[in-house]
């Protein structure tokens, strides 16, 4: 069997822990709880491999056992293909180097008298016989992938079209019942089912990819990309920007959460309705805040007079995962800094600082994004 | 075949079967010397000489990998620990890019084209090659566009758009001289590397030795023959599309800007079409030098000549079709990602095919153990798991996982380190006594060898992983927790082994070796011409230029080495103290000319200065000091061209020993001048033709094209200027007709109206757009048929400035019936005027008919 097999299993455990996390247990946890989960779980899997021996742990570390980011512990339909198809040639690779150093080292050693026959064989085996019937054979094995890669899911799929700005991106819900909702830096789906992502762009060249659910596809302007990602496995992942797209490419992140098809249905019927009230006086003084600062004229809160259409749509911020697309796990604490000194924690960024508040008026507009679940 | 079976039958003309007389050797030698020596003092700088030249622009490129190789040290410090704020976001951005570009451009080509200069006519018995001063013109170019670029980064200017420069974000968001300072800097380096190209590619096939037919030519040249053709269709597509997005950029004619016709994939298209073959270029010629060692190591002939030819002349075919393999995640359709899928894996077979021909190589010989084959095992390790990694991204469902990260990263860096910088350090270690006389330290090597192969595993090993864990290429930072952290401090650990490494290579090479003795001659005892000089060499570099009948003359030729040193061969001496060398034929090289090479000067560097400020000054949108510059430029190489070029013989003929008398001037195919003026031209012609692909890819894709409310470029005008153009064509043709059949009268008249014609031409070609009222700025289609128009019209304008330098030449006797090179050329290059203009009429006038 390929090593991936062991690797997949190693990491088993984990996921079966993250398949029982109910939508709020997933809304409980920080940013850093999930990526703190992340090194528990490698700790956890070292100790164990360890055990096994060194050479299993030089695996454990590097195939990627953990990480939610990872290629090489699928979660989603296209990604399982590919994870496959990696193994299978890694394990080819391998086979194939030692076997080209082998016969150097044979070319070093043999008796000059014995290598001098059958030289043209030897080239024409080795050089062109060989790796063509490898490469034919690996062809058919990753082509007969590329179909149900490229493919677009099914009509009726629940529609998802993502924008790539800078650097943040813009999501869009489309229901099969012909609801629709924006959002942004946060994607949830429904666990076994297709999803069609609608990729566009009008600024820069972005590249949008969830490593452990599928394959990445690029946003272009002037194009609508398409791709179809099933999820297999309940749990948080991320996703990142993959084209380099300007100064903060490392900081366009977000979260993906795939979710019980019943805890997905109620997520989005909440992300569908317009902002709560807030719940105490310091976030009704920072609605007011918010709105005196003139946040509106770029943020939209919906079911509010902020309205603006260039930067997220803040509606239910304080329900997602985090902050300035990845960036920052979402707390009070750091959507003060946020804020107050959005320029430090994310270079280059189009939105002013508000660094000239008050440090009770930014903990006040703070407390009431916070609020907004 | 094998090494012994290819020795000619008809090695009919002997060396001269006496030695000559001590005198008249010393004589011959005191001449040559004086005839080649090295100018001295600041006047040092003048030298046009190969071994000079070549030595020079070596040195500059491996400068700039230091150079670039330090950068990548800061980025591994940047990225050994997460959220590290060593490097900020910006200059982060800038460091790559510089450090990619730096690599690729100022590094991985020059050092090709510099090592070939070197050692290029020293294989062929050549005493130099066919244009010094052009080899001299592009290493100014380069050194001085190279240091322009390389300094920007310590400004915080420098260019931070990726190596691979993607509009829309290159073209509308980076404001700055960044992303200009890339597009025409590098297109002036390109532009060099061109000539540098058109140079290697007349020396490989018009300067050989007599008898050394196109069989026996040494692998070496043939990597670099095959090289130089693909630069020269590889680097004009990257030329093209820096026009556009420089065009975009400066005067906002939006042909990457979706929101008025453009379309930012026309960029990724022309970019890979240049950076996929531009692997190969690098490749090849750098495998070229394990060709060479090999033989040498393993003692006897490379197995498989032949198929080596073959397959480095099918990798450069293929090359030029696999470039959408670098835009398998832009949503092409599926049909496309299959095709290209199955070409990215067929340029392994003749990879393959080479590798084994190496090995077969080793097998039926005795290895001699050296550090150039220890850097050659290690360049054969590495590069083979980087060709297997490659076959891996080059499928297309693979690469929608692995494309864009750390496993590319990885992928690259095991191909370019294993298949070109191992082996060019293989080649320094093996070639330096060629350089001083003195070999580099075995010791010294071998302790490199292991810091270099052990650094470079532990740095490049891991990001397999870390790409497939889901770390993007092109990141400043990554957040702690996703399994990067391990990984990459390994990477960086290695990478600074790794650098421990090229530090002592670097301290082999610099260090003082005045104590150190110097080497024997032919050190390795090599069978390839190279090896004939004394240690330490003579600038001359053969005594006399050898009749060749084998592949390892030195092995398979009896009395060789003697007969060389002895004069018994051509051109033993220098009696008009004239630099000299012989011009074969391209196929079975037969001796044909006696070429007078030109000596020192100050020119090429003049003219690289001058041609050097029109871009430089242009990054700053200072056009008006620019085009002065570039004016002053025109005006240098016609002074050049006029004193240094087509000089009128002493005589017509000159004894060049063995009973050989050879013409000292041809006009026409046979002359190299011709054959530089066509190899120049093909590229030309394939930058035009990518602007005529770019017009068709908008035709193709895009609905609005033209659009509904174009009003140009009408018919009338641009019919008219293919008129005009064809007409000045014809005249041209006449006019060298006439001068040849000696009819001055009628020659002058025919002349004068090809000029008149050809301005009146570009005039009428550029009136088409000009009337019709077509705006540049509204849209794509304006802003093409534009570009196509000023395109022919500059050309007319080039053309008339050669009628001009024709009339002048006539005028002046430097020119006459017989002597007519000047004439010939211009008209070579009217034949691409005339291509040239027909298809741009056919284009803008034909095309929005056909819609």
């Amino acid at each position: 069997m390929c090593p991936g097999a062991r690797c997949r299993c190693d990491g088993r455990a984990g996921q079966m822990r993250r398949s029982a996390l109910s939508i709020a247990e997933a809304e409980r946890l920080t940013y850093r709880g999930q990526l703190a989960t992340g090194i528990y779980r490698k700790r956890r899997s070292l100790r164990l491999v360890g055990r096994i021996g060194g050479a299993a742990l030089a695996v454990g570390t590097w195939c990627g056992c953990d990480g939610i980011q990872s290629a090489l512990e699928p979660a989603g339909r296209e990604a399982e293909q590919l994870a496959d198809l990696f193994w299978w040639m890694a394990a080819g690779t391998l086979v194939i180097w030692l076997a080209v150093l082998g016969l150097a080292v044979y070319s070093v050693r043999v008796d000059p008298e014995r290598g001098k026959r059958r030289e043209n064989l030897f080239i024409i085996t080795f050089g062109a016989v060989v790796p063509t019937v490898v490469l034919t054979g690996l062809l058919a094995y990753g082509l007969a992938i590329l179909p149900g890669q490229v493919a677009l899911a099914p009509e009726g799929a629940l529609k998802i079209s993502v924008d790539g700005e800078l650097w943040w991106w813009r999501v869009h819900y489309e229901t099969p019942g012909g609801n629709s909702v924006q959002l942004a830096n946060e994607v949830r789906m429904p666990v076994g089912q297709p999803v069609q992502f609608e990729l566009r762009s009008s600024n820069v060249i972005h590249s949008f990819w969830i490593p452990s659910i599928g394959g990445k596809k690029d946003m272009i302007p002037g194009r609508i990309n398409r791709l179809a990602l099933t999820p297999t496995k309940t749990g948080t992942y991320r996703g990142i920007c993959a084209e380099y797209c300007g100064t903060s490419h490392a900081l366009m992140g977000f979260f993906a959460v795939v979710l019980e098809q019943d805890e997905f249905s109620a997520w989005l019927n909440r992300q569908m309705q317009d902002a709560p009230e807030p719940a105490n006086e310091l976030a009704t003084r920072g609605r007011e805040l918010f709105m005196a600062n003139g946040c509106g004229a770029c943020h939209a809160i919906r079911g509010t007079s902020a309205t603006g259409a260039i930067g997220p749509d803040l509606t239910h911020v304080g329900s997602r995962l985090s902050i300035g697309a990845g960036t920052l796990p979402t707390t009070r604490n750091n959507l003060v800094k946020w804020i107050g000194r959005v320029h430090q924690v994310k270079p280059g960024v189009l939105m002013p600082h508000f660094g000239m508040l008050q440090e009770e008026d930014l903990q006040a507009i703070a407390a009431y994004l916070e609020g907004l679940k | 075949m094998t090494g012994d079976s290819e020795r000619a039958e008809s090695a009919d003309v002997k060396p001269l079967a006496h030695e000559p007389a001590e005198a008249v050797r010393r004589g011959q030698e005191e001449r040559l010397r004086k005839v080649w020596v090295t100018p001295s003092g600041w006047h040092y700088w003048s030298a046009v000489n190969n071994t000079i030249v070549g030595v020079w622009y070596t040195a500059a490129a491996f400068l700039f990998f230091l150079f670039g190789g330090v950068l990548a040290l800061l980025m591994r410090v940047q990225l050994a620990v997460p959220e590290n704020t060593f490097l900020s976001a910006e200059t982060y951005n800038q460091v790559f890019t510089v450090h990619g570009s730096v690599m690729m451009f100022l590094f991985a080509i020059p050092v090709f084209e510099s090592i070939a200069v070197i050692f290029l006519p020293q294989m062929l018995g050549a005493r130099d090659l066919p244009f010094p001063r052009l080899s001299a013109f592009g290493f100014w170019c380069f050194i001085l566009g190279g240091v322009f670029l390389s300094g920007s980064i310590l400004f915080d200017a420098a260019p931070r758009g990726g190596w691979f420069m993607y509009p829309p974000l290159t073209s509308k968001y980076q404001p700055g001289t960044g992303a200009d300072m890339w597009l025409l800097g590098f297109s002036f380096i390109e532009i060099a590397a061109i000539a540098a190209a058109v140079e290697l590619i007349v020396g490989t096939l018009k300067c050989r030795p007599p008898g050394m037919r196109i069989n026996l030519i040494p692998l070496y040249c043939w990597y670099v023959l095959v090289a130089a053709a693909m630069v020269l269709f590889a680097f004009p597509p990257l030329i093209a599309g820096s026009m556009l997005l420089e065009l975009e950029r400066a005067f906002d004619w939006p042909f990457f800007d979706a929101g008025r016709g453009g379309d930012p994939l026309l960029w990724q298209h022309l970019f890979w079409l240049f950076g996929h073959p531009e692997v190969y270029i690098i490749f090849l010629p750098s495998i070229a030098i394990i060709a060479m060692i090999i033989p040498t190591f393993a003692g006897r002939p490379i197995v498989g000549y032949t198929w080596i030819v073959l397959a480095a002349v099918g990798t450069g075919f293929i090359s030029f079709g696999l470039w959408v393999h670098h835009m398998f995640t832009t949503g092409l359709p599926g049909i496309s990602l299959g095709l290209f899928s199955a070409a990215s894996e067929a340029v392994a077979i003749p990879t393959g095919v080479q590798i084994f021909c190496f090995l077969a190589t080793l097998a039926a010989g005795r290895l001699v153990r050296s550090v150039p084959m220890l850097f050659t095992a290690g360049a054969l390790a590495i590069f083979v798991l980087g060709g297997l990694t490659g076959v891996m991204v080059a499928l297309a469902t693979f690469d929608f996982q692995a494309h864009d990260t750390f496993f590319v990263v990885a992928h690259l860096h095991y191909v370019l380190i294993g298949g070109a910088v191992f082996p060019i350090v293989a080649g320094c270690y093996y070639f330096f006594p060629l350089i001083n006389g003195k070999k580099l330290s075995d010791r010294l090597g071998k302790i490199a060898f292991w810091f270099m192969f052990v650094g470079f595993n532990i740095a490049f090993l891991p990001m397999h992983f870390t790409g497939l864990r889901g770390m993007p290429r092109r990141v400043f930072t990554y957040p702690e927790g996703l399994g990067f952290e391990t990984l990459n401090m390994i990477s960086t650990v290695g990478a600074f082994i790794l650098g421990i490494g090229i530090a002592i290579v670097t301290w082999d090479i610099v260090r003082p070796k005045k104590r150190v003795p110097y080497a024997e001659r032919n050190p390795w005892n090599a069978g390839t011409l190279e090896w004939l000089p004394n240690m330490p060499s003579e600038n001359w570099g053969v005594r006399s230029i050898p009749e060749i009948d084998s592949r390892y003359p030195l092995w398979q030729q009896p009395n060789f080495v003697r007969d060389v040193d002895q004069g018994r061969f051509y051109l033993p001496d220098a009696e008009e103290g004239k630099r000299e060398t012989l011009v074969t034929t391209a196929i079975d090289s037969r001796p044909v000319q006696c070429l007078r090479l030109p000596g020192p000067s100050f020119i090429p560097a003049v003219a690289a200065l001058t041609m050097g400020g029109f871009f430089i000054l242009g990054t700053f949108y200072l056009w008006i000091p620019a085009l002065i510059s570039l004016v002053v430029a025109i005006g240098v190489i016609w002074y050049w061209l006029w004193i240094g070029t087509a000089v009128l013989p002493e005589k017509e003929e000159k004894d060049v020993g063995l009973g050989l008398k050879l013409p000292l001037y041809l006009s026409g195919p046979a002359s190299v001048g011709w054959w530089a003026m066509f190899i120049m031209m093909l590229a030309v012609l394939t930058a035009f033709v990518c602007l005529i692909f770019s017009y068709f890819f908008y035709w193709t894709i895009h609905d609005d094209f033209p659009p509904e409310s174009a009003t140009g470029p009408g018919v009338f005008w641009p019919c008219l200027a293919g008129g005009l153009l064809l007409a000045s064509w014809g005249m041209t043709l006449l006019a060298r007709r006439w001068n040849r059949a000696n009819k001055t009268g009628a020659f002058y008249v025919a002349l004068l109206l090809a000029l008149g014609l050809a301005l009146a031409g570009g005039a009428a070609i550029l009136a088409g757009p000009w009337l019709t009222g077509l705006n540049p700025k509204s849209h794509v289609y304006p802003a093409i048929v534009w570009l196509l128009a000023i395109w022919t019209a500059l050309h007319a304008a080039v053309g008339a400035l050669m009628h001009a330098y024709c009339l002048a030449s006539r005028l002046a006797g430097r020119m006459s019936a017989r002597h007519d090179i000047d004439m010939w050329n211009v008209t070579l290059f009217w034949h691409f005027v005339a291509l040239t203009a027909g298809i741009t009429v056919a284009v803008i006038a034909g095309f929005p008919l056909v819609k």
